[in-house]
């Protein structure tokens, strides 16, 4: 607003964000520092050695949690939720840019998904699940097959109900970037292919693919690490098995040594790594744009 | 991230071609069909269904909505259902206090006193990397610093403020909004950042051309026009801490009761009517604020 000179009032407010950065940042820094403790450490300051201890204990296991399998669960459901959430968001979203009856209705239900409780959700989802399980079991013993109805467990798991509540949960960050890339994309390009004699299929491929890309990856990076961090929406929905930051909200009331810091420091390093590599991603992807 | 529906991309391909357009929409459709609307559909209808220890029971009874209000008509001591949403209400209130006084702040420093529009990305992207990583582990990288013997009391005391640790600073109110604020102010700063971007350059202008100070620039022109990023800023903060039970049980030392608490207790003891019966009015709650929120703007519009 001053163009001339810095005001008070730039200061006094820059001075606020810093604060603020610091006040993001600084317990999770703590965190990371404390994660590096000596074998004597504990769980506040002062740092008793440096070494790499806790990710050794954290490595063996944590009591009863098989901390390896979690995070096994939590890296494929990731993965899947990441694929879905890229293809269903353009696929909408380029629906979205046609005539699309009830378009409206559709988009105030994803917004609706994105305000809802988490809890309410993972309830209704969960709820879901069960009624689908006593509905087939009771079909099973109505047609007398008893070997199939011992066997059945839950039809509530990973891929199934944890999966649905991802998704309830990623879509419609997919579907907002994509609206967003839309509503800046010139279809000239599309036109000019269609001109030249491309079907539809061409022009997507050759076309609007390439433009989009690097919002593309935007869109994979939200849905892996969405999923990731995900824990109120799988609560209810998942069945027996846990995912790893399911497992670390169990673990604060029962860890007591700084392995439960190693394991913080852990998830938060794949999440920078994919945030990273996605970034990489999108501007390897334009700079080749603007080569071609 | 708008939410307006004039917002949605214009049709730039040629019209009638909706069937085509409807494939395209339905593996999304039919995930918020089958994983949104269904569950919300069944928890409506369950709310009203029977149980016993091992199984539900089809029913239509008003009983799980009297339990939740069993004792609420005692006016001597206020039942448990009306203290939870009451501790519930004043998380939120609080929370969405003081995440609005941040990000308005944090935002209206980032688009308008920072010149560069790289430096202005950059610190706007700064912003926003805490909220990819786990809200667990954002919550517990509290403990060492607000705990009985962490940073918070050692300095105090090494500085001789203080003689004895302050024992409220963890597991208590504080703490629960302070991992709020701390997990949930992105939520206020990317909309209202967002509304911001887009308030035109020449109005600020044209407000200091006619003598408008700061702070008449700020209430008469910014806020106003920013009115559409508070409200969804505030929409998804409320919402939030209004269904919340991870935040409040971690950094309440499992201590403070929520509404959210209570549904995922009822679940884990397969009392889902019950608990069916408490998300309705939790959900009915929020819609009741949203759409106060809503008609809240539009008032003063037209004032």
């Amino acid at each position: 607003m001053n163009k001339d000179q810095r005001s008070a009032g730039f200061w006094l407010l820059a001075a606020f964000f810093a604060a603020f950065v610091f006040f993001l940042y600084g317990p999770m820094l703590v965190i990371v520092v404390l994660s590096f403790q000596g074998p004597e450490g504990g769980l506040t300051f002062p740092l008793r050695g440096f070494s790499l201890h806790w990710f050794g204990k954290l490595a063996e296991g944590l009591g009863v949690v098989d901390i390896g399998a979690a995070l096994k669960r939590s890296l494929a459901l990731g993965a899947a939720v990441m694929a879905l959430t890229v293809l269903f968001s353009v696929l909408a979203g380029l629906a979205f840019r046609k005539k699309l009856a009830g378009g409206n209705t559709l988009f105030y239900v994803v917004v609706a998904s994105l305000i809802m409780p988490s809890i309410i959700v993972s309830l209704g989802i969960g709820l879901e699940f069960r009624l689908i399980d006593s509905g087939l079991k009771w079909l099973l013993e109505a047609l007398g097959m008893t070997s199939t109805l011992e066997e059945y467990g839950s039809s509530l798991g990973l891929f199934t109900s944890a999966l649905g509540a991802h998704l309830t949960w990623t879509l419609p960050f997919g579907l907002l970037i994509m609206f967003a890339v839309f509503n800046r994309f010139n279809p000239a390009y599309e036109e000019a292919a269609r001109d030249l004699g491309a079907t539809p299929w061409q022009g997507f491929r050759h076309v609007v693919l390439p433009l989009i890309a690097p919002s593309i990856v935007g869109i994979g990076m939200f849905g892996f690490t969405l999923s990731w961090d995900e824990i109120a929406r799988t609560s209810q929905a998942i069945g027996d098995v846990n995912t790893l930051p399911l497992e670390l909200q169990g673990l604060t009331t029962t860890v007591t040594t700084p392995s439960i810091y190693a394991l913080g420091t852990v998830t938060t390093v794949i999440s920078l790594l994919v945030m990273a590599l996605a970034i990489g991603l999108a501007w390897w992807l334009k700079q080749r744009q603007n080569k071609g | 991230m708008s939410t307006s529906p004039t917002t949605l991309p214009a049709s730039t391909q040629a019209p009638g071609r909706s069937i085509a357009a409807w494939w395209q929409a339905m593996p999304l459709s039919l995930v918020f069909v089958l994983f949104f609307l269904i569950p919300l559909a069944l928890i409506g209808m369950v709310s009203f269904w029977d149980f016993n220890e091992y199984e539900l029971l089809p029913d239509f009874t008003f009983k799980n909505y009297v339990s939740v209000f069993d004792g609420c008509s005692n006016m001597d001591e206020m039942c448990v259902t009306f203290k939870t949403y009451l501790s519930t209400f004043k998380f939120s209130f609080l929370v969405w206090l003081i995440t609005l006084v941040i990000g308005f702040t944090v935002s209206y420093f980032l688009a308008f006193y920072v010149r560069s529009s790289g430096v202005q990305t950059l610190l706007f992207v700064l912003c926003t990397i805490p909220f990819w990583t786990s809200n667990v582990i954002r919550m517990i990288s509290w403990v060492p610093l607000l705990g009985r013997n962490g940073l918070v009391n050692q300095s105090l005391q090494g500085i001789g403020l203080i003689n004895t640790p302050i024992e409220w600073l963890l597991f208590s109110d504080f703490s629960v909004v302070l991992a709020f604020v701390h997990l949930y102010t992105m939520f206020m700063i990317v909309p209202i950042f967002n509304s911001m971007m887009r308030i035109d350059r020449s109005l600020i202008e044209a407000a200091n051309d006619s003598g408008a100070s700061a702070w008449q620039t700020l209430w008469n022109v910014i806020v106003p026009l920013s009115r559409t990023g508070i409200i969804i800023g505030s929409i998804f903060v409320i919402t939030i801490v209004m269904g919340d039970f991870v935040t409040i049980g971690v950094m309440g030392g499992q201590q403070i009761a929520s509404i959210g608490k209570i549904i995922q207790v009822q679940t884990s003891y397969l009392q889902f009517p019950l608990a069916a019966a408490n998300a309705v009015i939790l959900l009915s709650i929020v819609l009741m604020i949203i759409w106060a929120l809503t008609r809240l703007v539009d008032i003063r519009k037209e004032l």
